[in-house]
């Protein structure tokens, strides 16, 4: 009987210390809001900070050298910027990159908004199921799914073969494969789920009585949706097409596989100074004059559109 | 009412939702000018009744028709017909004014006149200088102004309200029915007025009709709907009341003898056949038709009873009085003053409960 009690006794007098250093370190903890909030967003912070900021610091560094050979010279030069505003076949690059991950972000939008206005409005049952149905794309790879557009747009693909056998055309179409607008369609395919999805929610979150409201004060289905749906659906649509224009500026994969010499973007230059041109330093400064463009025309975009949602009346 | 014309004539309309019998087979004619409510727990159908009229759910049978025309065919935005959402539906994209302008835009108003309709609504509804807030901005109150300028501006023929004083605390709801109705007088506009509220409809209401389960159980003027209830529904439903269960047990010529539960042997004038000899019905009883003494001072109409509780409410008081032969105290609303003097009244004093005879309101048995 004696024994057990002496044990938590002496466990008493030892934890004693401990405790009161543990209960000080609480107090500081709950006394500082923004510490808490640090010590809560840590762990992304870490990844963020070892897996992004580094590198980027890393590579605005690099931006600055020059390649000699296999070696890098560290001197300070803006050589590789002045290369890249000079060169014309840069800002053609830029500009085809622009032009096609834009008129991916359109398309992408104008096909998802009608699909989750139909979930969002006309689905009453299971909506759960029609959301995971729209994300199933993302179900398999997305080089997979790169090659099943190559498999359906080819030479001797889906398309050319159907329409052949059909009779309708006697010689494959060439106008399918290897261009922008393969580009096009094969990133809105991808990315159609990430348009889908902010859509829905904001249209989800409309009040219904509102739409009431509007047909109630006079107006028809097409009046309503301009005047009521529309703007109150503006944040998703926003959301959608940021979330879209920003990553397919950048992307590399589709415009090498299926977009041919005239589909190529400025990623796939900027992946080759890092491969066959090898130029590290150049493609570092390539890479940071793009992230800095993309950067200020979405910036610009979502100012633009939330003046325009501010003036909509 | 019944001298002027009918302006909406709801013709025995049912409204299903699968096998969900949400009205049924109502008619009501209202007429031009009236402040109509519609009266009811919640699910008794009065909202449905009210969206069939607005034209967001189409009636399963029966046909409703305003100022002469059928409404079977015309679309919502169509209707010469205006509501007022239960959360007052601001739209939250739009300023105040942007609101209150948003059912001009058929009209084809010139900038500089539908500024001044929109100036004049604002008036009206005391919200001058706000034109310019954000919806989110406003109270409670203040929303449900701008939601009512937004519908009167449409000039409609009828006004459909759909719990609008709902979501306001006591006060301020108070402060709005008064408003209500003197808007509703000024602009002689028709309102149809949806409530659960008993109160509320009394206050407002030309006439009302009381809902349970998709029916209309009556449909009165609010004095004759209080003291003249048709079944205990609308009884208990309408005010405090008791019921005592009772049973013809003579017939005398213009009088009639009822034994009840409660009350003992009571005399009423005979009219209606609810009074044929045997027949059971029930005797309903307003509290504050009772009277309470401590002696007993008149000969008739009078029974005795025991003190069980009493509730002091400020501007007079509940007594609560158990009788014999009765299962529950019969509630009995008294002034404050004649009585709180009397030390003698403690839980389980005698005390006379006595009515008039013709404030007892003869019901059939449910």
């Amino acid at each position: 009987m004696n024994e057990p009690v002496t044990a938590a006794q002496s466990s008493i007098e030892k934890t004693r210390p401990v405790s009161s250093w543990r209960s000080r370190i609480r107090a500081f903890y709950h006394s500082s809001e923004a510490f808490k909030g640090y010590t809560l967003l840590s762990p992304t912070m870490l990844v963020m900070l070892f897996s992004m900021c580094v590198p980027f610091a890393m590579m605005v560094v690099m931006s600055f050298w020059s390649q000699v050979g296999y070696e890098f010279d560290t001197d300070f030069t803006l050589a590789n910027y002045s290369k890249v505003t000079e060169g014309a076949v840069y800002t053609q690059l830029l500009i085809r990159s622009l032009w096609i991950s834009a008129a991916c972000t359109f398309a992408t939008v104008i096909i998802s908004y009608p699909m989750a206005y139909y979930v969002a409005f006309h689905v009453h049952r299971r909506k759960m199921i029609w959301i995971i149905l729209m994300t199933l794309p993302f179900w398999t790879s997305y080089l997979l799914r790169i090659f099943t557009w190559k498999v359906i747009l080819g030479f001797n693909g889906v398309i050319n073969s159907g329409l052949i056998g059909l009779g309708l055309i006697d010689e494959p179409l060439e106008f399918l494969l290897y261009n922008p607008n393969a580009v096009v369609l094969t990133l809105t395919h991808a990315w159609a789920a990430f348009a889908i999805l902010p859509i829905y929610v904001s249209l989800e979150k409309i009040d219904r009585s509102l739409l009431e409201a509007a047909t109630d004060l006079g107006d028809g289905p097409v009046a309503r949706f301009m005047r009521v749906t529309l703007p109150l659906s503006l944040p998703g649509v926003i959301a959608a097409t940021v979330l879209i224009f920003v990553p397919t500026v950048g992307d590399y994969v589709t415009p090498a596989l299926v977009g041919g010499p005239d589909g190529l973007m400025l990623a796939n230059l900027i992946q080759a100074h890092f491969g066959i041109i090898n130029n590290w330093p150049g493609g570092s400064a390539l890479a940071i004059m793009m992230m800095a463009i993309v950067g200020i025309i979405a910036m610009a975009y979502i100012a633009l559109t939330r003046f325009a949602v501010r003036n909509i009346e | 009412m019944s001298s002027k014309q009918t302006f909406i004539n709801i013709d025995r309309v049912s409204k299903h939702f699968g096998d969900v019998v949400a009205v049924d087979d109502v008619s009501i004619d209202i007429s031009a000018g009236e402040f109509f409510s519609l009266l009811g727990p919640s699910g008794c159908g009065k909202t449905t009744l009210l969206r069939m009229l607005a034209g967001f759910e189409s009636p399963t049978s029966g046909e409703i028709h305003i100022d002469g025309k059928a409404m079977s065919e015309i679309p919502p935005h169509q209707r010469p017909t205006n509501m007022v959402f239960q959360n007052y539906a601001i739209f939250p994209h739009l300023n105040v004014a942007g609101n209150i302008a948003y059912g001009l835009r058929k009209d084809k108003l010139g900038k500089v006149e539908q500024t001044r309709r929109v100036d004049e609504a604002l008036e009206m509804m005391k919200l001058e200088g706000y034109g310019q807030r954000k919806a989110n901005e406003l109270s409670g109150g203040q929303q449900q102004r701008v939601a009512l300028a937004r519908a009167l501006i449409k000039r409609p023929k009828v006004l459909l309200l759909d719990e609008p004083l709902g979501a306001l605390d006591k006060k301020l709801r108070e402060e709005m029915q008064l408003e209500l109705r003197a808007l509703q007088e000024s602009v002689g506009i028709t309102f149809i007025f949806v409530t659960h509220d008993q109160e509320e409809a009394l206050t407002l209401s030309d006439r009302v009709a009381v809902m349970a389960r998709g029916d209309v159980l009556q449909m009165a003027a609010p004095r004759q709907l209080y003291n003249r209830p048709v079944n205990v529904e609308v009884a208990s439903f309408i005010g405090q009341m008791n019921f005592f269960d009772a049973q013809v047990v003579d017939v005398q010529g213009e009088k009639v003898v009822l034994d009840t539960q409660g009350l003992g042997q009571v005399k009423v004038a005979s009219n209606g056949d609810l009074l044929q000899k045997d027949n059971r019905l029930v005797v309903a009883l307003r509290p504050e038709k009772l009277s309470l003494s401590l002696q007993r001072e008149v000969q008739d109409h009078v029974v005795r009873g025991e003190l069980a509780t009493s509730a002091y409410l400020g501007d007079r008081s509940h007594f609560f009085v158990s009788l014999d032969g009765y299962d529950k105290p019969v509630e009995v609303a008294g002034q404050e003053s004649g009585l709180s003097s009397d030390r003698a009244l403690e839980r389980g004093s005698e005390v006379w409960l006595s009515w008039a005879e013709d404030s007892l309101v003869l019901l059939p048995a449910p």
